[in-house]
């Protein structure tokens, strides 16, 4: 298994560990309940030094991103990120990624752990164009910062003036004297900064994280965590919502398709499974009782087979037990009575409009 | 922190035996492994239970785990407190947040479930 710069960091504080896409990772310290909430509430700190990191440079790296990517890279700014599909030919998920434009022939792709090299082989694979493409994910750790006070708390940090960096932007600058670049993403649908630097200052960095934001009650947070946030953000998780087997139409993420950006790899399937119509759609639900419905459940409407769940769960900040599924695109809409086969027993659902939870602007 | 007075078995259940009423709980070993605890599925009073069968659920915010019932018998009565407050099972997994009672049918069964002192050594083995 492999392990991050923080893994003894994790141990100290007594997290459960446990085994994450080939990684040994913290999946809670405190508890995914008090985790999930001090995001919610205030901020909290995520090691996600397992994400996989690739490198695209050169005088043709723009070409070579754009053409293995869905979003369209020439609207991109230097200095601007974006989110992603990395799909086959036949239209379906190899990864969902980040992508980052630090120059006009240098791209940083934040990706997948348990994809990176599966991503690294698929983009290399494809790469006819003057660009190279290198697998870096060993140049960095990468941490989070999230929740309301996570840009108070990192602005002690650093002489970047946090309030510049625009959503989806991203600065190279220090934190804590350390070279670090600085994003303005999250997978946790609150305000919050993904950082960047090299792995020998791991510990030194989180350990000024944890201090910066003593004042504010900040708390280390694992994966359980970051699983339960990006939910009831409705944040696609690969391997749940997405896969080699569904498309981005599929799962409601036409919006990263840029079908009239020119040739990429998947496009044609796309077109046509546009032009076509998809036969199935995620969809949110709430559970009307107590039972909690879990990944792989099958979904039921009026006692028939119509469906699975992506990914069930308590929405701690909720106060709910919520899911996404697959269902039959006539029936992929908000307001239709489901049922949830929880261990044998059908339990009853309503399908909803998501996100499930939107922090207030 | 294991009570010597209790039994225990594989899948981390207690139970207590007084008169030929056993009480069951989950041990603490096992709500710290689930964590935050949010659902407690348990069988209705009078249904027959098997040693070794499942006879409910506990659900953390993270997963689904069976309850083993470590006896075979009949739900004598439920723990009432825990539909709204699961939470009570990662406080007090011991004591207030028992889970059921079983009227014990095949009391022979107890010598196959661990001691305190087994069940430690157990779980330590296990880690």
């Amino acid at each position: 298994m492999r392990r991050t710069a923080l893994n003894s960091v994790h141990r100290a504080l007594g997290a459960k560990m446990v085994e994450f896409g080939g990684w040994e990772m913290p999946v809670q310290y405190s508890g995914i309940l008090s985790e999930h909430m001090v995001v919610r509430q205030s901020v909290g700190v995520f090691d996600i030094g397992h994400m996989g990191k690739i490198e695209i440079r050169g005088p043709q790296a723009a070409q070579l991103t754009d053409f293995v990517t869905t979003n369209a890279v020439p609207k991109l700014k230097t200095g601007q990120a974006h989110y992603t599909g990395l799909l086959y030919e036949h239209g379906g998920f190899v990864d969902d990624i980040l992508v980052h434009k630090v120059a006009g022939d240098n791209f940083f792709l934040c990706v997948n752990a348990a994809n990176q090299d599966k991503d690294f082989e698929h983009i290399r694979a494809r790469n006819r164009f003057e660009a190279t493409v290198e697998l870096t994910s060993d140049h960095y750790s990468q941490i989070a910062i999230q929740g309301p006070q996570a840009r108070a708390t990192l602005q002690k940090l650093t002489p970047v003036d946090l309030s510049a960096i625009k959503y989806y932007w991203f600065t190279d600058g220090e934190v804590a004297g350390v070279p670090a670049r600085i994003a303005h993403t999250g997978y946790t649908g609150e305000d919050g900064f993904e950082i960047y630097f090299p792995p020998a200052e791991s510990e030194r960095i989180w350990a000024r994280v944890l201090e910066a934001g003593a004042e504010f009650g900040i708390k280390p947070c694992g994966l359980g965590a970051r699983n339960t946030l990006r939910l009831e953000a409705r944040m696609v998780l690969y391997g749940h919502e997405i896969d080699a087997s569904i498309s981005p139409l599929e799962a409601d993420l036409a919006w990263i398709v840029k079908l009239d950006k020119g040739e990429f790899v998947g496009r044609e399937a796309v077109l046509r499974q546009k032009e076509a119509g998809v036969r199935r759609k995620l969809t949110g639900f709430e559970m009307t009782g107590r039972p909690i419905a879990r990944d792989g459940y099958e979904v039921q409407v009026n006692g028939v087979a119509a469906g699975w769940v992506t990914s069930g769960s308590p929405a701690p900040a909720l106060n709910k037990n919520i899911g996404l599924c697959y269902l039959p695109v006539e029936l992929a809409r908000p307001g239709l009575a489901i049922q949830v086969i929880v261990r044998g027993q059908p339990a009853d659902a309503m399908t909803v409009e998501t996100p499930f939870y939107k922090r207030a602007k | 922190m294991y009570p010597e007075n209790f039994r225990y078995t594989k899948e981390h259940e207690w139970v207590l035996m007084e008169g030929g009423i056993g009480t069951i709980g989950i041990t603490d070993h096992a709500q710290q492994e689930l964590g935050d605890i949010v659902y407690v599925d348990l069988p209705k009073p009078g249904t027959r239970v098997e040693q070794g069968r499942s006879m409910g659920s506990v659900e953390s915010v993270k997963a689904v785990s069976d309850i083993y019932s470590p006896v075979s018998g009949e739900v004598a009565e439920i723990n009432p407190a825990l539909a709204d407050a699961p939470e009570k099972l990662n406080e007090d997994p011991h004591g207030a947040a028992w889970l059921v009672k079983i009227k014990l049918s095949a009391p022979g069964e107890l010598p196959d479930l661990m001691s305190a002192a087994d069940y430690q050594a157990y779980i330590g083995a296990e880690k």
